[in-house]
């Protein structure tokens, strides 16, 4: 019965608004991804997680077609984004948003200015517009008050809800969340967690959070991918997730020390490496 | 030291990859000519951060520069009794040489590090990433206003540079050492060929500027995006493009002296 359950999500979720189909990425000869299979249905909330360094942002920068594969395809609304022209890429691109693990604010810029960037970029509103539609979305995020601020003055937390109303400014379809519970306070954390839903649910879009916080990230998520050693070791419904018995997913999310994946990075004996100096 | 084929090899692409990679992006920002409406107010922010700003080094560089050309060269020219051709000397040594190349020298020093050094730091911090998946091409935003802004201000900086070291050059002369005001600047209207020298170190200046500020750009575009990755893209924009300001300059002048 457990084994029919993702299947049972999957042909819910007859359309995907990202596929991604025998990924293959490698960085100097090392194997981020060797073939991997994702489905990110449109209108819900996909989780992709996994141990720090098993390439999740580099996933992220994949879908956003700021890195090539080098065998596979990944189709956004039905389009290989890695055979678009320059136009066309940058076209589809408007309709994603993605929240960088460091925010990525513009530094010369107030946060006002932050969150108007891509409204006077690529639309023709009026400025009263475009301080409505931008004091929304700092509303959204707590952070009216904090217009006049620059990103210099902010905490990480408050930087990184700027950079999500700067993501969302445009309404995107797809939101890409790198890391985002990351150095919040539990009351910001809370509320974000409260925000992406929110956002997914009323605005209809479709959201993809990278994350390795277990817990907010299977309270959120209607569907989780755990990748590991360049393979997707397990997915399903985080209820499922939570049952399966798999060695790797065991110790991935319940946090064990020992397990088939290694806490230490690759290293001679302990014992041979302190004595070895000495002998 | 032994010679490693491999190695010089390898180091040989590297060094063709990396002019490749600095040639596409003269050429996509040459191609993409800055729209009117949002690329003009950008090119006058960087006309103000990489001219304005390096007015102060530029003008008092060329103060002393222009009083110690015409304090050596009135030394020398006093040992023949031509003291009275200290325009010319001063003159033509500026608008040929000095200037030109000291300008861009600064310039590389004051505006070239900064530059590299701001678009290294904005794509360590992911700014250039998070713009280009706002759908903004950052070749257009960021880097195509910088080139434009550094290539537009360096042949007006090298003029006010110029017209102030011939200055510092008559403080000295008429108001120091007490040559005639009037044979001065006669014998230097008399010397200077418009064409010959004052265009044609124009001529140079638009050269170097835009080597200095593609260098700088790129360095920074290139940077690695770490500290030390924004140091090195810093250091190497000043180191080459002042290097490349002096081997340009012997080419541009054998070319200029030629009469091409």
């Amino acid at each position: 019965m457990m084994e029919d359950q993702p299947r049972l999500v999957r042909v819910f979720s007859m359309h995907n608004l990202v596929e991604i189909k025998q990924l293959h990425f490698e960085r100097e000869e090392r194997v981020i991804f060797g073939g991997v299979d994702i489905q990110i249905p449109k209108g819900k909330v996909t989780a992709i997680m996994g141990p720090s360094g098993t390439g999740k942002t580099t996933l992220l920068r994949l879908i956003g077609g700021q890195l090539r594969p080098s065998q596979g395809e990944i189709l956004v609304a039905g389009e290989n984004i890695h055979q678009l022209s320059r136009v066309d890429l940058y076209t589809l691109r408007k309709k994603m948003g993605m929240l960088f693990q460091t925010g990525g604010l513009f530094t010369h810029l107030t946060v006002f200015e932050n969150v108007a960037f891509t409204l006077r970029e690529h639309t023709n509103l009026s400025e009263a517009m475009i301080r409505d539609l931008v004091l929304l979305k700092l509303e959204m995020v707590g952070l009216r008050g904090a217009r006049d601020l620059m990103p210099s003055e902010l905490s990480g937390g408050m930087a990184r809800r700027v950079a999500l109303a700067r993501a969302i400014a445009l309404d995107p379809q797809l939101i890409m969340y790198d890391e985002p519970f990351t150095g919040q306070d539990p009351i910001s954390l809370g509320v974000l967690v409260k925000l992406i839903r929110t956002l997914n649910d009323a605005l209809g879009m479709t959201s993809v959070i990278v994350s390795h916080d277990v817990t907010e990230t299977l309270g959120i998520a209607d569907y989780v991918y755990v990748i590991a050693g360049g393979k997707v070791i397990g997915e399903g419904t985080p209820d499922f997730l939570e049952r399966d018995e798999t060695p790797e997913l065991k110790q991935f999310l319940r946090g064990l020390p020992d397990g088939p994946v290694a806490f230490h990075y690759p290293a001679v004996g302990l014992e041979e490496d302190v004595m070895g100096e000495s002998v | 030291m032994m010679l490693d084929p491999a190695g010089l090899g390898r180091y040989g692409i590297g060094v063709l990859r990396q002019l490749g990679k600095a040639g596409i992006l003269l050429w996509r920002v040459l191609a993409h000519f800055p729209n009117v409406r949002k690329g003009f107010p950008l090119v006058i922010q960087q006309i103000y951060a990489e001219g304005v700003l390096s007015l102060l080094i530029i003008i008092v560089s060329a103060l002393f520069i222009g009083m110690v050309v015409a304090l050596q060269g009135y030394h020398t020219l006093a040992k023949f009794g031509a003291s009275q051709e200290l325009g010319p000397l001063v003159a033509l040594s500026v608008t040929r040489e000095l200037g030109p190349v000291v300008a861009a020298l600064l310039f590389a020093g004051r505006a070239g590090s900064a530059i590299a050094a701001e678009i290294g730091l904005m794509k360590a911090t992911d700014q250039l990433s998070s713009m280009e998946m706002m759908a903004v091409d950052p070749l257009r935003r960021v880097i195509s206003p910088r080139l434009w802004g550094g290539f537009i201000s360096m042949p007006l900086l090298t003029m006010i540079f110029n017209a102030v070291a011939i200055y510092g050059a008559f403080l000295v002369g008429v108001k120091w050492l007490g040559l005639d005001s009037g044979a001065f600047w006669s014998n230097m209207q008399a010397s200077v060929d418009f064409h010959l020298d004052i265009v044609n170190g124009l001529i140079k200046s638009v050269v170097f500027g835009l080597v200095v500020i593609w260098i700088s750009v790129f360095q920074g575009y290139d940077s690695e995006p770490t500290s030390a990755g924004i140091a090195n893209a810093t250091t190497r924009a000043v180191v080459y493009a002042s290097l490349a300001v002096l081997g340009l300059d012997f080419v541009l002048t054998t070319m200029m002296i030629g009469g091409w």
